[in-house]
């Protein structure tokens, strides 16, 4: 019971850690956001006048484009959440918490929440945009959105997580992440949809999780269901779990076998 | 019963040995050290203690009980100071006790009063809700030393405490820690490579190449060097050295390259005739001491103890 507790303890306090970092640095807010605001305004309009969605073509590229974004925004809260693990664990807070008597499951489940957290508050303020994207905010599907909003953060912040303690080295985890992420987000049906003349590119969407993310929160925005070809809701928001509670396992895996 | 006994505890990475079968007993209240110079294995036995490495063999008994390294029991009734930092910069002061506090699970009301007591004690209650990054490097190891404490542990383990810590600073964290240790019975475990730490200590483990070669008092270990220490310095320590041996019959050690030293029952009777046998010039100074904690680590394992200390 009291083990319980004290894992309780050691998530509650990596989580109110990261908030209270969060909030003493507004800075964050604007470098988090900035990329993602300009990306979605720049390639939105650029791509506008070309783009045609096939069966909805009254759908501009802007409103097309909008929940890859809200994507975009959560991986990059993500990986620059976690990338502090490195520095952290040996050189930082994280050491303070390996020798206090919360288990190592509990330092990841918390630091990974924190993280996430901080994600989906950037991922919220994001949202304010959805008027300009031709979204109603009251006609959201408000639970899917969250549940699928949580999922992908914590699942993304768990994953670097995982990557920052294997990897020891802070170039090659963003070598790693900008390889390897920033593709699976623009193949995600982000940027285009999945077309069946690119069978290998079709295969990769499909095995994507962050297709799933992309998928669950266009149907959010609309209401529940998008007007156009993506997973469905249910099964996007299982995925979804699914890469979460996998993400978190290994990277408590790793958090047990490997100190430093 | 010793509130803390290893028997034969060791590590190996990959081929390397770190630690070989270390053993110890630590009494409650006791201030116990581990001295060696880096590479020694202090730093590793320091991990084994607090959890962060498990050891590839040996074990632990915390109160005559069996105990896995890294045991919860163990990590709940420990303090840890880091040698690098373990703290958050962007935090304050006080958040970073309260943040400690809670880990432990110690309840608000008596985690805020814990924390104002701690900070009294560090002398940081004026900065206390600045962000540590604002710090000085004393005032961040005072807080780590704070922050270790704030559970009340029976244990405190250190890794080199005072690293970096001017003089003032120094003699200022050691009454406290000695005044803490009179007052609850704190046992601490520390290593260091600094002498006139280790003079702190009630008992000393001497470690080399992940060996314990001796385990006793500062005053134990320094009558292992006889009489008195001659401290020679010349142009050509070496060359001198030899003529000592040639001339005298006496075995010196040279320290570096323009140092060297003597182990002498009675070094007084000794200087004139050093000074006689050589030419004027060939010695620059000459100096009669006492033995150190270093010469004593120099005469147990034919090494200095740090470079720097020479």
């Amino acid at each position: 019971m009291s083990a319980l507790l004290e894992d309780l303890a050691t998530v509650r306090v990596l989580w109110v850690r990261d908030l209270l970092r969060f909030l003493r640095q507004p800075s964050r807010i604007v470098g988090a956001l900035g990329q993602p605001i300009i990306f979605w305004l720049v390639l939105g309009s650029g791509m506008a006048s070309t783009f045609r969605m096939q069966g909805a073509e009254q759908l501009g590229y802007m409103e097309y484009f909008y929940p890859g974004v809200i994507v975009m925004v959560v991986l990059f809260a993500s990986i620059f959440a976690t990338v502090s693990v490195i520095e952290d664990k040996s050189a930082g807070f994280l050491q303070t918490v390996l020798v206090a008597p919360g288990s190592r499951a509990a330092l990841v489940l918390g630091k990974s929440l924190g993280a996430a957290t901080v994600a989906l508050l950037q991922a919220a303020v994001f949202l304010l945009l959805a008027p300009w994207a031709g979204f109603r905010l009251g006609a959201l599907d408000w639970p899917l959105l969250a549940l699928a909003l949580i999922a992908t953060s914590l699942g993304l912040t768990a994953f670097g997580f995982a990557l920052a303690w294997w990897l020891d080295n802070i170039q090659a985890y963003h070598a790693i992440q900008m390889t390897l992420l920033v593709p699976l987000w623009v193949l995600s049906g982000a940027m285009f949809p999945a077309s069946d003349r690119h069978p290998l590119f079709a295969a990769i969407m499909r095995a994507n999780p962050l297709t799933y993310a992309t998928a669950a929160i266009r149907h959010a925005l609309y209401g529940g269901v998008a007007p156009i070809a993506a997973p469905p809701a249910g099964t996007s928001l299982l995925i979804l779990l699914g890469f979460c509670l996998l993400c978190l396992a290994v990277a408590s895996v790793l958090c047990y076998r490997k100190r430093t | 019963m010793p509130l803390l006994r290893a028997d034969g505890v060791s590590h190996r990475f990959g081929p390397r040995e770190v630690l070989r079968g270390l053993s110890f007993e630590v009494g409650r209240g006791e201030i116990f050290g581990f001295l060696g110079p880096n590479g020694a294995g202090k730093t590793t036995a320091f991990q084994v203690l607090c959890g962060l490495t498990a050891p590839t063999g040996g074990r632990l008994e915390l109160g005559g009980q069996p105990v896995r390294p890294g045991d919860r029991r163990l990590r709940t009734r420990m303090g840890v100071v880091f040698q690098s930092l373990s703290l958050d910069l962007k935090l304050t002061a006080r958040e970073n006790l309260l943040l400690g506090a809670a880990l432990y699970r110690i309840g608000r009301p008596d985690a805020r009063a814990r924390a104002r007591e701690l900070l009294e004690l560090t002398e940081l209650t004026d900065r206390a809700d600045e962000p540590v990054q604002r710090f000085s490097g004393g005032m961040r190891r005072r807080l780590e030393i704070a922050r270790a404490l704030i559970h009340r542990p029976e244990i405190l383990v250190m890794d080199e405490p005072t690293a970096g810590l001017d003089e003032v600073a120094f003699q200022r964290t050691w009454t406290r820690l000695i005044e803490l240790r009179e007052r609850t019975q704190l046992t601490i475990l520390l290593t260091t490579h600094r002498p006139e730490e280790a003079e702190r200590c009630d008992r000393l483990a001497v470690l080399q190449g992940g060996r314990i070669v001796a385990c006793e008092s500062p005053d134990a270990l320094r009558r292992r060097v006889s009489g008195d220490v001659i401290v020679i310095d010349a142009d050509d320590a070496d060359a001198l050295a030899r003529a000592l041996g040639a001339k005298l019959g006496l075995a010196a050690r040279v320290e570096a390259p323009a140092r060297l030293t003597l182990e002498h029952e009675r070094g007084h009777e000794l200087i004139p005739r050093i000074v006689e046998a050589f030419a004027p010039g060939r010695i620059r100074s000459l100096g009669l001491r006492r033995p150190s904690l270093g010469d004593a680590f120099v005469k147990l394992t034919g090494h200095l103890l740090a470079e720097d200390e020479a």
